[in-house]
């Protein structure tokens, strides 16, 4: 392939990350962009060139020493949920935008600390991204048929060309804004996209290794089997490799905490915590996949080509080799992707460090303090600018005059091992709140020191001098000062030997110094809040202990030339609001003071923060005793709120429900009103009628004939009578809804129930010539009140004798067992009940409109009472229409 | 001959009524709702209408405001003989238009002379 159809196709596919991260930006608030898959791929930025290449490398030439770089982080997933969500929980709170201002933070607002985080991350990781530089360089000119062509000069290399759109790239979509704190949701997309691409094509090429160009895995197992350094290959050994493994296991573990790359992924970049909950499962997965064709390529190319020095680019000459050029290229750009997303992400990562945490908390503060706001923010962004360009260009030279001879696995881990110093004072620290600031310094540079002196120095002169006499004669030539083997420790490879001693060492300073010296109260105080990081977060801005004197003005001032006028105005008038405090409060409480050093944190980092604040407020010392019992006093405060909260919406609550109460009990009075008018009228009913008779009776009874006379008195009876019954039924109705009639409950046989029903109402029957038919004579035993399921069967047949029409009348009544109830119907073939008053039916007093029977029957209680003795029985009754003609009566008895 | 439609759905108060009327040389029509008045106000004009208010299918309500829309029974005298005797039951009927508002239990004498008071006016 010509040099320029790749450089092209290079540029083409940055082109399109362009096109990606911009309409990332664009639509920064859709789903597509915000969920947990695209936080999970953006994690993938862990494996760069060197796990595209150096896996393949090391797979080739020393077994499966490979897999612990990915067992570690493998190992840390499942305790994200624990580990990384308190982290992302408390950067969210403070606005912590790296790994240094986290650090910084922790201890104090230490300034030197958060400088030192930076260089150590710079040392480590600049050497790190030349590297990638070099994979690019180096993949570029094996897939361009242009071999003979060795660039000269910078102007015709095209890795420099790529170095620099890449700095571009994360130039413009990493500083848009000043708060570094703020999402970047352009870069994750790309990376997101990126890691799919790069997994993509990796797997690709190893299913085309080992199905195309091999017959399997089993067929390259067989084949490699006969190699004769099979087993060495297949193996851990012994007890040195057990630790060398160990140790490579813990310092990926820290890797994937630490490396600043990833605390900006996972950290700073994530959107909601609950997108841990599927990142602790699918990015074990993503590196699974990424390592099942790792050792199958490795072997395939220790058999088809065989040069261990060309090992770590098997991937993409196994199919150079075989004339595939389509998929070298895909390998390729899957490498590439690889490298501009680590490159990308580092850069900006790194930016941010040195712009936060190195260049203005050390020299540009009192500038900025003159300054105009939009000025500061320029300048601000030109610093990270500046610095982004500043380190992919100082990692290119690095790459141009250096690495020639250095290995991706090799710089890889020694990268580990320089960012692993972090790890005392940032694990411990998160749950040791003794954990201070002189400890972590002395701690990181103690470590430092001997990961420089056991690996860095050794590597470099053996790197750039080709002699070995440093490694092994050890300084002036004293045995125990070995660089490789530290007082005799002569069986780990030097990168873990290297970081056995400088973890060793380091964690030691940390504690003893921690131990020896207390950190002031502000150190305290970041340490409590840290350690017991969800117990502060209630606390928010009032978990700053600090005493002093400060103006509102003042304050405002500072805020005022990093956030411009308006932005201070509203985010201040947002915190007046919500501790409920006047808007022309004069003096400044600590939780502005915290406010105001949290807002500026994400711009110019929590150090220097903490220094303008400081420049405007007269703060005094508060004993570290002061601090906790003041700590434990908000959190009392906090507690003793929450409880009045949860007691004044207990008491809303209540409120509410006596409101519900009183509405109901309106309504019940409201029907008791409506019940009351109903039982006076229909008792003034029969009364009327007897007093009209009566008077009729009296004053004319010369004249009346007899036959009228006799009718008046029968009817008067029958007046009585209906009153009568009508005071019974209402006194009963009352009885049985108010749950105070007593059921006498017993085993019956409810045959003979209906038997007996069907025995009082057989004269009425006959009377009007409808027969009442029991069309079951089998025993069934249930428990029941008999009287009163008698009064239901009296009332069910009686209505039903009323409905029908003489001679033709038919009334059946049927029972059965039905899952686990007694059922009993009474069905008769009268005119039916109209549709509309069948949910009413039941109702009391209800008279249906279209009903023509002849009053004075029926009290209007009837079905009422019938429902009420049912449900008592906790039982149910129904009605529905036949098909045919009249209707059916129904009710089941739970059964005993 | 005077004419009187008794509307009521209680056979045995319509009894008593209907004797009364008669003997008081009336012309007696019997209703056991709303909707059988209305057939009967068809044929006849009534001097008045005694008119019960709780009654199936049609109320005494609505057969009254379908009187009052009737011109033809614009001379028609309206009386409600009921048992509601609240206040505002009895507010509601008058403002309906009726001439007069009796309750039950009722005395015959009474209702005789308030119905022949009203026709005479």
């Amino acid at each position: 392939m010509s040099n320029y159809l790749l450089f092209s196709i290079i540029v083409l596919y940055l082109a399109s990350l362009f096109v990606i991260a911009f309409l990332a930006e664009k639509n920064a608030k859709s789903k597509w962009v915000n969920n947990s898959v695209v936080y999970t791929l953006s994690l993938g930025v862990y494996c760069t060139a060197w796990t595209y290449y150096g896996s393949i490398g090391i797979a080739a030439n020393s077994g499966v020493n490979f897999l612990p770089i990915y067992l570690g982080p493998v190992i840390a997933a499942p305790l994200w949920i624990v580990l990384l969500r308190k982290i992302i929980r408390i950067s969210k709170q403070h606005k912590i935008s790296s790994i240094a201002d986290f650090l910084s933070l922790r201890y104090g607002n230490n300034r030197f600390l958060g400088a030192l985080v930076t260089v150590v991350c710079l040392l480590g990781i600049v050497p790190y991204i030349s590297l990638q530089l070099k994979a690019v360089s180096e993949t570029f000119q094996l897939l361009s048929d242009d071999s003979s062509y060795v660039s000269t000069t910078v102007y015709d290399d095209s890795t420099f060309y790529i170095a620099v759109l890449l700095a571009v790239f994360a130039t413009f979509f990493g500083t848009q804004t000043t708060d570094a704190s703020e999402k970047h949701k352009g870069i994750v997309m790309t990376v997101a996209i990126e890691s799919v691409l790069k997994l993509v094509f990796f797997i690709c090429v190893g299913a085309y290794v080992t199905y195309v160009l091999f017959d399997g895995t089993g067929d390259i197992y067989k084949k490699m089997a006969e190699a004769p350094n099979f087993s060495a290959l297949t193996s851990v050994n012994g007890f040195e490799n057990g630790f060398i493994w160990l140790y490579t296991i813990l310092l990926s573990f820290f890797a994937i905490f630490l490396l600043p790359r990833q605390f900006q992924v996972s950290v700073v970049e994530n959107v909601r915590s609950k997108h841990l909950k599927n990142a602790i499962w699918m990015f074990p997965l993503y590196l699974l996949l990424f390592n099942v064709f790792v050792i199958f390529v490795a072997w395939a190319g220790n058999l088809n080509i065989g040069i261990p020095d060309q090992a770590e680019y098997y991937a993409l000459l196994l199919p150079l080799q075989n004339g595939n050029t389509f998929l070298a290229s895909l390998v390729f750009l899957g490498g590439l992707s690889a490298v501009i997303s680590m490159v990308v992400v580092s850069t900006l990562a790194l930016s941010v460090m040195v712009s936060n945490n190195l260049v203005i908390p050390y020299g540009f503060l009192d500038r900025f303090i003159q300054n105009h706001p939009e000025r500061n923010a320029k300048y601000i962004k030109n610093i990270r600018r500046i610095s982004i360009f500043s380190i992919i260009i100082i990692a290119y030279a690095f790459y141009v005059n250096f690495s020639y001879e250095l290995s991706l696995y090799s710089i890889g881990l020694i990268a580990f091992v320089i960012i692993a110093q972090l790890a005392p004072s940032f694990f411990v620290g998160l749950f040791w709140n003794r954990g201070s600031s002189k400890g972590a310094i002395i701690g990181i540079i103690a470590g430092f020191a001997i990961t420089f002196y056991t690996l860095i120095l050794p590597f470099s002169i053996q790197a750039f001098t080709g002699s070995n006499e440093f490694v092994e004669n050890g300084f002036l030539g004293i045995e125990s000062l070995k660089p490789h083997a530290l007082l005799g420790i002569d069986f780990l490879s030097p990168p873990t030997h290297a970081f056995f001693w400088s973890m060793l060492a380091n964690g030691f300073c940390y504690l003893l110094f921690s131990l020896l010296y207390k950190g002031n109260y502000r150190e305290r105080n970041y340490a409590e809040m840290f350690v017991d990081s969800r117990n502060y977060s209630d606390l928010q801005d009032g978990a700053l202990v600090w005493k002093g004197e400060a103006y509102v003005a003042e304050i405002k001032k500072v805020l005022n030339k990093f956030l411009g006028e308006e932005r201070t105005e509203r985010a201040l008038s947002l915190f007046f609001r919500k501790y409920n405090l006047a808007p022309d409060t004069q003096m400044a409480d600590a939780r502005l003071i915290n406010f105001s050093e949290k807002l500026l944190t994400g711009s110019i980092g929590s150090a220097s923060a903490k220094i303008l604040i400081a420049s405007v407020v007269k703060e005094e010392e508060v004993s570290l005793i002061e601090v906790l019992k003041i700590l434990e006093e908000s959190k009392e405060t906090i507690s003793r709120n929450k409880l009045l909260r949860e007691k004044s919406e207990e008491l809303t609550q209540l409120t509410s429900k006596l409101k519900e109460a009183n509405v109901e009990l309106v309504e019940k009075d409201k029907q008791k009103d409506e019940f009351l008018d109903t039982v006076a009228h229909e008792l003034k009913t029969p009364i009327t009628g007897i007093r009209a008779a009566t008077e009729l009776l009296m004053s004319e009874s010369d004249e009346m004939p007899s036959d009228l006379r006799s009718q008046f008195l029968k009817n008067m009876m029958q007046d009585s009578d209906r009153l009568s019954r009508l005071i019974h039924n209402i006194l009963d109705f009352e009885k049985l809804s108010k749950g105070r009639a007593d059921l006498n409950i017993a085993k019956f046989n409810i045959r003979d129930t209906i038997l007996k029903a069907i025995q009082n109402l057989e004269p009425i029957a006959a009377k009007k010539q409808v027969s009442i038919i029991n069309s079951n004579n089998s025993d069934l035993f249930a428990e029941y009140d008999e009287d009163r399921i008698l009064q239901v069967l009296t009332n069910l047949v009686s209505n039903a004798i009323k409905f029908c029409r003489s001679e033709e009348g038919e009334i059946v009544l049927d029972y059965k067992f039905e899952k686990g109830f007694l059922q009993v119907t009474v069905k008769d073939n009268g005119s039916g009940i109209p549709k509309q008053d069948i949910p009413h039916i039941f109702d009391k007093f209800y008279q249906s409109k279209n009903q023509n029977i002849i009053k004075p029957e029926g009290s209007g209680l009837g079905l009422a009472i019938s429902k009420t003795i049912i449900e008592n029985h906790k039982g149910e009754i129904w009605v529905k229409n036949n098909k045919k003609s009249g209707v059916t009566f129904g009710f089941q008895l739970p059964f005993k | 001959m005077k004419k009187i439609v008794i509307v009521d759905d209680e056979p045995n108060i319509v009894m008593t009524l209907e004797y009364t009327f008669k003997k008081q040389n009336f012309e007696v029509y019997i209703a056991r709702d709303g909707s059988e008045a209305l057939e009967i106000l068809k044929t006849v004009i009534p001097n008045v209408i005694l008119l019960d208010v709780m009654m199936p299918k049609v109320d005494g309500y609505q057969t009254l405001k379908i009187v009052k829309e009737n011109n033809k029974l614009k001379d028609t005298k309206v009386v409600f003989l009921t048992a509601k005797n609240k206040a505002s039951d009895i507010e509601k009927g008058l403002k309906l238009g009726a001439d007069k508002y009796l309750t039950k239990p009722f005395s015959v004498k009474k209702i005789v002379s308030e119905i022949n008071e009203l026709i005479s006016s």
